[in-house]
C-alpha cells in the first residue's frame, strides 16, 4: 500500500482522509473482509476516482465515509470531521449519490428536489446556480414522477438532489454504471464543472477508462488499495515493455504467449492480446518464438500501457 | 418543526398517490364490515341430519317433523339402516344421526319411557356441539308435549319444576352483529395502524430511499414522527368510516360517547404504531414485514376474544391475551358501544394501552438505527 501514511489528526483540514479502514461482514465462520486496511487522502477540491472491479469494497468504503456504516477498525475524516464521532456534522455537508437510484419514485422531479432541499434547511432558489447546469436538462419534465424518467434523467435528478444543499464533499457511487457512452461523457463534464466550484468529489467506478478523467485515482482490489496516484503517475510506474499481439488463431496464441518464458503476463485486450515482457526481453525474441510455434502472420506492436494494463500488473503483485 | 412539516407533506403526497393504499384504507374496511359480520355468525343453521327410523310410527314421524320444522336442521336422509346413515356421515353429507329404535312408540305408550340415540360428526366441533344441543332441547320439548297430551289431570304438574327465564342485558335480542361489528372494526384499525405503517417504512428500506434520508441531517425522531402521524390519522379516519358503516348497515349506534371511543383509539393507535415501527426495524423487505404481520395478526385475532370468549381459554392463553393490545380495544369497544361505558370505566384499559405505547415505541426507537 502506498507507503507511510499520516496518523489521523484532529486538524480540521478539508478533503477526505482514510486511515487503515477495516470492515468485515458476517460471522466468524463466514467472514467477508470488505475492507482490509484502506488508507488514502483526498485534497480539498480534488476529483478523486476509486477504481476497482465489483466486490473491491468501493461501496463499503463510501458507506463508511458517508456515515451509513460503522468501520470495524481504522479512522477517517470527511471535511475535517471524524466519521464516527462527528457524524452529524458530516451529514450536513456531504452529498451522496448511491449506486442504485434511490429517490422517491412516486414524487415528481420537482418534488424530489424540493424535498431534499428542505430537509437540508435550504431551498432550490438558494443553490440554483450550483445545480442549474444539470437540473436545466430535466426541468422540462419537472412534473413527471421520478419513477417514469429514463435512466440518464434519473441520474441527473439524483445528482441534483445530492447537490442541492451545496455539499463540500460529494460521494458518487458508480454513477456511470449502466449509462450509455454519451451520457457518461456528459456526466464527467458535469463533474469537472462542479470541481471548479471547489467541491471535493469522490467517485467510484468499475470502468478503467474513466480513471484518466480524475485528478488522482486509487486502484482497489479485494478490499485493499493497490496504489494511489495521478493517472499519469500510475501509467509511468509501469516500467516493463508492453506489446499488443494479434494473429489468426487467437486462443492458441494466448496459450503460447502465456507459456513463453520471456513473458511476465499475457491477457486478452479487445482485439489484441497484451503481453508484458520480462525486463530485458526483446520483442524480436517473441516474434521468433511465435513463428516456431506455427503461428502464421503475427502483428506485434510495442504500445504505451493504459490504466487497465497497470491494474493487471498491480493485481498480480 | 419545519423539517417535520415537509416530511409529513411528502408522506401524505405518497399515500394519496398510491392507489393501492387508498384501496386498502377505504375499500377494504367497507367490504370487510359489510360482508364479514354476516359470515361470522355464531348461530348454527343448516345442520344436516340423517334420521334412522326403525319404528315408522306416528310418534316417530311427529318427532322428525318437529325437528325439521325448527329451521335449524335439514333432513338429509330418512332411512331405516344405521349403516347407511353412518355412510352419509363419513361422506360428510350428514352432521348428526338420530336413531329412533324399533318399538319407540310402543315403549312410550306402554312403559312411559323410550330411548333415542344421537351420533354426532365431531369434525366441525362447533357445529356438532351446538347441533346436538339444539336436537336435545327439541326432543325435550317434544317430551313435554307428549306428556301434556296424555296427562289431562291434574292441571298442574305434580312434579316440581324450575323454569328459567333469561333476559339479555345490553343486547336484548342477542344480536351477534352488535358485538361482532365493533370487534371487526378493531381489527381493521389495527391493520391500518400497525401493518400499513410497518410496510411503509420497510418499503423505504427496500427501495433504498432510507439511505438517502439517513445521510441527511434529518433527526431520527422527526423521521419516525413523519411516518407515524399520517397512519395515526388514517387509523382514526378508518374508525370513523367504520362507525358510520356500522350505523348505516346494522343500525349500531354506540350507547356510549363517541369521544370515549376516539379517545381510546387515539391511545391505542399509538401502541400499535409502535408495534408497526418495531416490525419495520426487524425486517428488511416488505415480504418479511408482511409475513411477520400476518403471523402476529393471526395470534392477535384468535387470542383477542373476538370469536371466542377469553374467560373460557386455558390459563396460559388468557395470559397471552393480557399482552395483546387488540383484546383491550375489543373489550373497550364492546363496553362503550353496547353498555355505554364512560371514560371512568375504561381507565384501566387506557393505562394499560399507555404502557404498551411507551414500551413498544421506546423499543422501536432504540432499535432503529440510522447507521449499521
Amino acid at each position: 500500500m502506498g507507503g507511510a501514511y499520516f496518523p489521523p489528526t484532529s486538524a480540521s483540514s478539508g478533503g477526505v482522509r482514510a486511515y487503515n479502514l477495516i470492515k468485515h461482514y458476517g460471522t466468524q465462520k463466514q467472514l467477508v473482509q470488505a475492507l482490509r486496511g484502506v488508507s488514502f487522502e483526498v485534497q480539498q477540491g480534488e476529483l478523486f476516482g476509486i477504481i476497482g472491479p465489483d466486490g473491491a469494497g468501493k461501496t463499503s468504503l463510501f458507506r463508511i465515509l458517508t456515515t451509513l456504516l460503522l468501520p470495524d477498525g481504522g479512522e477517517a475524516t470527511v471535511d475535517g470531521y471524524d466519521v464516527v464521532k462527528q457524524y452529524s456534522e458530516i451529514r450536513k455537508r456531504v452529498g451522496y449519490m448511491p449506486g442504485r437510484f434511490s429517490l422517491y419514485q412516486d414524487l415528481t422531479v420537482a418534488e424530489n428536489l424540493e424535498f431534499f432541499a428542505t430537509i437540508f434547511n435550504t431551498s432550490i432558489e438558494e443553490n440554483y446556480d450550483l445545480v442549474k447546469d444539470i437540473y436545466a436538462q430535466i426541468e422540462p419534465f419537472k412534473d413527471r414522477r421520478a419513477g417514469k424518467l429514463s435512466g440518464g434523467m434519473k441520474q441527473k435528478l439524483a445528482l441534483s438532489c445530492a447537490l442541492i444543499h451545496r455539499p463540500s464533499v460529494l460521494f458518487l457511487d458508480e454513477p456511470t454504471t449502466g449509462v450509455d457512452a454519451v451520457s457518461r461523457k456528459e456526466f464527467w463534464e458535469m463533474l469537472n464543472r462542479l470541481k471548479q466550484q471547489g467541491i471535493t468529489i469522490l467517485v467510484s467506478t468499475p470502468y478503467m477508462d474513466e480513471a484518466s478523467l480524475c485528478d488522482r485515482v486509487a486502484l482497489m482490489q479485494n478490499g485493499e488499495v493497490l496504489t494511489v496516484d495521478s493517472p499519469e503517475g500510475v501509467i509511468n510506474s509501469f516500467q516493463q515493455p508492453l506489446l499488443a499481439v494479434k494473429a489468426n488463431r487467437m486462443l492458441p496464441l494466448l496459450n503460447d504467449l502465456k507459456a513463453f518464458e520471456g513473458s511476465d503476463n499475457a491477457y486478452p485486450f479487445g482485439e489484441y492480446h497484451h503481453v508484458v515482457l520480462k525486463e530485458g526481453t526483446e520483442p524480436a525474441v517473441l516474434e521468433n518464438y511465435l513463428r516456431q510455434r506455427g503461428h502464421g502472420p503475427v502483428t506485434i506492436t510495442t504500445i504505451r500501457p493504459d490504466i487497465e494494463d497497470c491494474f493487471m500488473a498491480l493485481m498480480r503483485n | 418543526m419545519r423539517t417535520l412539516k415537509f416530511l409529513l407533506q411528502k408522506e401524505f403526497r405518497q399515500i394519496f398517490r398510491d392507489p393501492a393504499i387508498i384501496r386498502i384504507i377505504f375499500i377494504m374496511p367497507m367490504v370487510q364490515l359489510i360482508v364479514l359480520p354476516w359470515a361470522a355468525d355464531y348461530e348454527v343453521k343448516n345442520i344436516h341430519l340423517s334420521v334412522v327410523d326403525h319404528d315408522h310410527s306416528a310418534y316417530s314421524r311427529q318427532l322428525v317433523s318437529k325437528i325439521t320444522a325448527s329451521g335449524y336442521f335439514r333432513l338429509e336422509s330418512y332411512t331405516s339402516s344405521f349403516a347407511e346413515a353412518m355412510e352419509a356421515v363419513e361422506q360428510d353429507a350428514a352432521d348428526l344421526v338420530l336413531e329412533i329404535p324399533g318399538g319407540f312408540e310402543r315403549n312410550l305408550v306402554k312403559e312411559d319411557e323410550a330411548g333415542l340415540f344421537i351420533a354426532v360428526n365431531a369434525i366441525n366441533g362447533v357445529k356438532a356441539n351446538l347441533g346436538a344441543g339444539y336436537l336435545r332441547s327439541i326432543i325435550q320439548d317434544y317430551n313435554r308435549e307428549v306428556r301434556t297430551e296424555w296427562v289431562q289431570f291434574p292441571r298442574f304438574s305434580p312434579e316440581l319444576q324450575i323454569e328459567v327465564t333469561a333476559s339479555n342485558w345490553f343486547n336484548p335480542l342477542l344480536n351477534y352483529k352488535y358485538f361482532m361489528v365493533p370487534g371487526i372494526l378493531v381489527i381493521l384499525v389495527t391493520m391500518v395502524g400497525a401493518f400499513l405503517a410497518s410496510l411503509n417504512i420497510v418499503r423505504e428500506k427496500e427501495i433504498g430511499t432510507i439511505e438517502q434520508i439517513n445521510v441527511t441531517p434529518v433527526k431520527k425522531h422527526h423521521f419516525i414522527l413523519g411516518k407515524l402521524i399520517p397512519f395515526w390519522i388514517l387509523g382514526l379516519v378508518v374508525l370513523l368510516l367504520g362507525l358510520l358503516l356500522a350505523r348505516c348497515f346494522y343500525g349500531i349506534i354506540p350507547a356510549g360517547s363517541l369521544l370515549v371511543i376516539f379517545g381510546f383509539a387515539a391511545m391505542y393507535l399509538l401502541a400499535v404504531l409502535g408495534l408497526g415501527l418495531l416490525i419495520s426495524t426487524y425486517t428488511v423487505n416488505q415480504q418479511q414485514a408482511m409475513l411477520l404481520s400476518f403471523f402476529l395478526m393471526m395470534v392477535f385475532i384468535l387470542l383477542s376474544g373476538l370469536y371466542t370468549s377469553i374467560e373460557s381459554m386455558p390459563g396460559w392463553a388468557q395470559a397471552i391475551t393480557k399482552i395483546n393490545p387488540v383484546s383491550y380495544f375489543i373489550d373497550v369497544m364492546r363496553m362503550v358501544v353496547l353498555k355505554g361505558s364512560g371514560f371512568r370505566d375504561i381507565v384501566p384499559h387506557m393505562l394499560t394501552m399507555l404502557g404498551f405505547a411507551v414500551v413498544l415505541n421506546t423499543w422501536a426507537v432504540v432499535h432503529y438505527k440510522k447507521r449499521s
